[in-house]
């Protein structure tokens, strides 16, 4: 079953990469979407058996590396959380896979394209099912992987290809974060299994590690590494650049990989080491702050964008930020449940906008579309859904996890703790305002776009709307199904009145049972118990804020045609700011791209001239001399070979002679 | 020394080549019976005679054991090497019988010679004492002086015969100085009161220097027959020249019979003058090692380029007796193994270049191969791979063991020249397939089948692609053949 549920997704790769042109286009999708929804049924079936059933395990399937002390394993660590993750990834994986077969039915390379997808998911399995932290690494770099392969697909756009090449780099700034968080790790535990590290985690608390001189806490070091490595995974304020750009890739790979899984793989990874950041409190405090800073300027950016793909990204990278300040303030099941909700909207608004896309024939931008509601009613009502459960209104999936983590800062009380708190709901408002600008935008007014495009404007296929239809499901119904398991605890029993939900059906839906041993919170960091005891304001502002959000964009772009020019003109800076994305762009090409290619220039000219006229081209010049300058010897007369060996023998002998006599 | 009463037993241990002998002048006469075209009747007769010689060898008693008053010896480290020369010699009849025909020399002489070379370097392996050497190394060097010469009208041919008789004259006049020298210095020629009277010299530091010169002059002549630098002139003329079924015969058998006959010289007789020969052989080795290496960048001619190819080989065999040591020995036969069996691949392959009917052997005829006889290019591919040294293949091996040795003995200098040269020596290799491979053919090469030289290939690949897999078999024959030579070492 658990092998099923990881390998099938390899399986489906490896046919489709190898025999791709044996079996065609049609075999490859038939194949990869055949494995992807029997991992899906897996990773379902193990939901019941691990979770439900509360018996997780480790599965060992051979030793990687033994040198010495340091010993790797292959094995799946199937417990509460790996499970979560793999339903999330094999379902949405599953549903876009089953997209794509529709989406990309143009495309001469969509074996390959399907391919690609199987290797993601493959490689997201094994980063969730790791059971040490260097097979983590391998589906780490995995993923990254597989999402540059994506996201340069169309390799004939160079736009692609320098968004892949950038996405590759900058990711390569949180894998090296990573990495020195798996040596620090070494060095102070010894190990680089979960188990043995989570056990003496505890112990470790007054440890120091000697850093360039520095002695800092060991814990909080390796905690801070782990969250640069997240941070670039998960596009947190700066090391994000990357995921707007990365939605040059085809839209189906967005909503896998950019918005439901990959980009998700941070807050994986901080949820895992829940062991270890419980002991590292000023660890925590900035990856609240981080997080609340990226849900803020995120959101900000997202107000001002035109790109349909851009809002949404930008959206993504908002609600990135949510998770990661829940973690911040030890409400680690919150973080897991938003992941879990939005892995399910977004994926909906992405493969939404896909669809919208595909109707405008290949159009993303906002401003040249409109009207288009009545001639694609199904995505409409789609995309409305996903809105709903982004923005947070009442009893879409949305409302819950977001409620829950807003409230949990809010209960934290540290003073980070009501910073996100307030960051949070100010962010809550303008996602509920993006939001509705881009459905606004999109489906009503006047269409802007050109008559024969509008000509064109046509339902998707029944093969795309139908995973959008389960992730609809999932949008709607998610967060109040799983609101107890991820919510509850048996310290406050008093909590389920608050809010009705249809879940609490067992005694079984209570984050303590449902999580097991897979995460760990100190009692007296356990946020989300005490989210339960927030006054009623708290947890009626969220709900305030994103009706105030929908209302206002009504307003703007519905009732009064004019007044968002208005807005604009008044707030003239910030919009500017704002619509430039705060300039990260170009600080980042200013003060790293632009000295990376002058270094590299000089080091290429250096390099042709110096190095290589003294190393390969210099040595292989003087080699051909030796070579003719010997053949020289060759001349084939008899006399001149009977000459050098005497010359040989003479000179042997002479060595002979002159060393006797010296000594 | 009392002589021995003459005991028919004592022919026992000498069997194999008795036998042999025996058999190459019966098959001479059975040859001069025969009406033309005997040549397909004696050949197979001569591997049936290699078989048997090679069965009886393997069959006899390892255990060291001297004969002919002192003259001949056969123990574990003769018995191994004579073996891998039947091999050898097998393998260069079957690999040219088809080519004998083709190239119309089909004499029935031409396996009666290689059969009496067989011979000659048996007798060379099993000598224990100079004159027994002497005798042994000119039955083989006459033989090979015929056999390059077989084309009499062939300008090329009797070229390359002549030069390579007369510069080998040159090396046996400097052979029979050195032994005299030896003789007269320490007043002995058999290689146990030899070694005897020169540990003792060692011993009191009274080495006479006229022993040692007497040394170099014995050296100076087998690094002639292994064609080691500087005494390897006569190489790649005579590669060219011969009949490429002798240049394979050539490359294959005799430098194993010499390198044998080389190791048996240093560590029986010169063993306590280490020290002295070390530098010589160190000289000979890097020089070898250097010279094979850069020289065949420039080569055009395939069989030429071979000829420098087995310079270098022979640099790197040397190497491991350099190192002095058991290990070093048996790193140096397990590398002469490995290089017998791919050299007999590789000739197996320039064979089967023709054109038209006509042998060609240019590398660049070899363009294209990879479209019109794509499994001989792969074939190809493995043995250059091989021949270069990259791992898997049992190429690497043959480096990795001497430089272990090598490095274990401290000879770092060495190590490290000799590293350079087989990077430079790769080129040519892998130059061989590119043209392969990149290039466009003019012509396609014929096509032809021959079993016994495609048996002979197709075993050359087995054996270098599986040596990965059994390594320690032959290691460990080697280690033991070693262990015979240099028994105090171990």
């Amino acid at each position: 079953m658990e092998l099923v549920a990881v390998f099938a997704p390899l399986v489906g790769f490896l046919i489709a990469f190898l025999f791709g042109k044996q079996i065609g286009p049609r075999g490859a999708q038939f194949v990869t979407c055949t494995g992807m929804i029997l991992a899906a049924v897996m990773s379902c079936a193990l939901f019941y058996s691990v979770i439900l059933q509360n018996d997780p395990r480790v599965l060992h399937l051979a030793t990687w590396i033994a040198a010495g002390d340091f010993e790797v394993q292959w094995a799946l660590r199937i417990d509460q959380l790996t499970v979560i993750m793999m339903c999330v990834i094999n379902i949405v994986s599953a549903c876009v896979h089953v997209y794509s077969v529709g989406y990309m039915s143009h495309d001469p390379a969509r074996a390959r394209f399907m391919a690609y997808l199987s290797l993601f998911t493959f490689a997201m399995l094994m980063l969730v099912t790791a059971n040490n932290m260097v097979q983590l690494f391998f589906g780490w770099e995995g993923v990254g992987l597989a999402s540059y392969l994506l996201i340069g697909f169309w390799s004939h756009k160079p736009s692609a290809n320098a968004a892949a090449v950038k996405a590759f780099v900058v990711n390569r700034v949180g894998d090296f974060g990573l990495l020195m968080a798996i040596f620090t790790t070494f060095v102070v535990f010894g190990t680089v299994q979960f188990d043995a590290i989570f056990t003496m985690a505890p112990d470790k608390t007054v440890d120091t590690f000697n850093f360039f001189g520095f002695e800092i806490h060991a814990l909080t070091l390796i905690c801070l590494m782990l969250f640069v490595g997240a941070v670039g995974k998960s596009a947190q304020l700066g090391l994000h650049t990357w995921l707007p750009d990365a939605m040059e890739g085809p839209t189906p790979v967005s909503a896998l990989i950019h918005a439901a899984t990959m980009v998700t793989a941070g807050v994986f990874l901080i949820t895992r080491f829940s062991p270890l950041f419980e002991y590292a409190p000023f660890a925590r405090e900035i990856v609240c702050i981080v997080g609340a800073m990226t849900a803020l300027v995120a959101a900000t950016i997202g107000l001002t964008q035109f790109d349909i793909k851009r809002v949404i990204a930008y959206s993504t990278m908002s609600q990135l930020g949510y998770m990661f300040f829940a973690l911040g303030v030890s409400a680690y099941s919150a973080a897991m449940f938003h992941l879990m909700t939005h892995a399910f909207f977004k994926a909906l608004l992405f493969l939404g906008a896909g669809s919208v896309i595909h109707a405008m024939s290949n159009e993303q931008d906002m401003r040249r579309m409109g009207g288009i509601w009545k001639y694609i009613p199904t995505t409409y009502v789609l995309m409305w859904v996903g809105s709903l459960a982004l923005a947070g209104v009442p009893f879409f999936a949305g409302f819950y996890s977001k409620d829950l983590i807003l409230e949990a800062a809010f209960a934290s009380g540290s003073w980070f703790g009501q910073m996100a708190f307030w960051m949070g709901i100010a962010a809550a408002l303008m996602t509920a305002f993006y939001s509705w600008r881009l459905i606004l935008l999109t489906f009503h007014g006047k269409p802007r776009a050109s008559a024969e495009t509008m000509a064109h404007v046509h339902e998707s296929p029944n093969v795309m709307l139908i995973p959008l239809a389960v992730l609809a499901a999932g949008a709607i119904m998610a967060g109040s199904m799983f609101y107890g398991a991820f919510a509850n605890s048996a310290t406050s029993p008093g909590h389920t009145q608050d809010i009705k939900h249809v879940g609490d059906m067992v005694s079984i839906w209570d984050k303590d049972y449902f999580f097991g041993d897979s995460i760990k919170v100190l009692p007296e960091n356990d946020s989300v118990v005490a989210a339960h005891h927030v006054p009623k304001w708290v947890k009626l502002l969220p709900i305030l804020a994103g009706a105030l959000g929908i209302g206002f964009a009504f307003v703007v772009y519905m009732f009064r045609e004019g007044m968002a020019d208005k807005i604009v003109r008044a707030f003239k800076p910030l919009h500017t700011l704002f619509y430039n994305k705060w300039y990260f762009d170009e600080l980042y090409n200013f003060l790293f791209v632009k000295p990376c290619f002058v270094i590299g220039k000089l080091f290429w000219k250096g390099d042709k001239n110096v190095i290589d006229g003294l190393g390969p081209d210099g040595v292989s010049k003087l080699s051909r001399g030796i070579a003719g300058r010997l053949g020289v010897f060759q001349t084939g007369y008899m006399f001149h070979y009977a000459f050098v060996m005497m010359i040989g023998l003479i000179g042997l002998v002479s060595w002979f002679i002159y060393r006797t006599m010296g000594s | 020394m009392t002589a021995a009463v003459w005991n028919w037993s004592e022919i026992i241990p000498a069997l194999p080549e008795v036998f042999l002998a025996v058999s190459a002048m019966v098959l001479l006469v059975l040859g001069a019976c025969q009406k033309n075209g005997g040549l397909k009747l004696i050949g197979t007769l001569s591997v049936a005679a290699l078989a048997v010689a090679m069965v009886l060898t393997l069959k006899a008693d390892w255990t060291p054991v001297t004969v002919f008053s002192g003259q001949f010896l056969s123990d574990g480290f003769s018995s191994y090497m004579k073996i891998l020369v039947l091999g050898g010699l097998i393998a260069t009849i079957m690999l040219s019988m088809r080519y004998l025909v083709q190239e119309n020399m089909g004499r029935f002489e031409y396996p009666v010679l290689i059969l009496l070379a067989g011979v000659g370097m048996m007798i060379m392996l099993s000598a224990n004492s100079f004159l027994s050497l002497y005798v042994g190394l000119e039955l083989q060097s006459l033989s090979l002086y015929v056999l390059a010469a077989i084309r009499r009208d062939d300008a090329k041919s009797s070229e390359a015969g002549l030069k390579y008789f007369v510069l080998g004259a040159l090396a046996s006049g400097m052979l029979l100085f050195g032994i005299s020298l030896v003789y007269g210095y320490v007043g002995a020629v058999g290689f146990d009161a030899v070694a005897d009277t020169l540990a003792a010299a060692t011993a009191e530091g009274t080495v006479a220097p006229g022993a040692i010169i007497g040394m170099v002059f014995i050296l100076v002549a087998i690094a002639f027959k292994v064609s080691a630098v500087p005494f390897h002139m006569w190489t790649p003329d005579v590669y060219e020249g011969a009949p490429t079924s002798v240049t394979a015969l050539f490359a294959i058998v005799p430098k194993v019979a010499a390198i044998g006959l080389l190791m048996r010289l240093l560590f029986d007789p010169f063993v306590s003058l280490m020290p002295d020969w070390q530098q010589v052989v160190w000289f000979l080795s890097a020089a070898s090692m250097a010279w094979g290496g850069f020289a065949g960048i420039v080569q055009g001619n395939i069989k030429r380029l071979f000829a420098y190819s087995s310079i270098g080989n022979i640099g790197f065999a040397l190497v491991g007796i350099v190192a002095g040591t058991a290990d070093g020995v048996a790193a140096s036969i397990l590398y002469m193994t490995i290089y017998m069996i791919m050299t007999a691949g590789t000739f197996g392959i320039i064979m089967m270049m023709r054109r038209n009917g006509v042998a060609v052997e240019r590398i660049t005829d070899l363009a294209g191969l990879s479209k019109t006889h794509p499994a001989c290019a792969y074939a190809m591919t493995a043995l250059m791979f091989s021949m270069s040294g990259i791992p898997p293949l049992a190429g690497f091996f043959g480096k990795l063991v001497v430089f272990q040795a090598l490095i274990a003995s401290g000879f770092y200098v060495l190590a490290v020249l000799g590293l350079v040269s087989s990077v430079v020596a790769a080129y040519y290799y892998l130059r061989i397939i590119k043209v392969m491979f990149f290039d466009e053919a003019e012509a396609p090469l014929d096509r032809e089948s021959a079993p016994m030289r495609t048996l002979v290939l197709t075993l050359s690949i087995i054996f270098i692609a599986g040596f990965v897999l059994v390594p320690e078999t032959l290691m460990h024959t080697s280690q033991e053949a070693a262990a015979v030579l240099l028994p105090a070492n171990d």
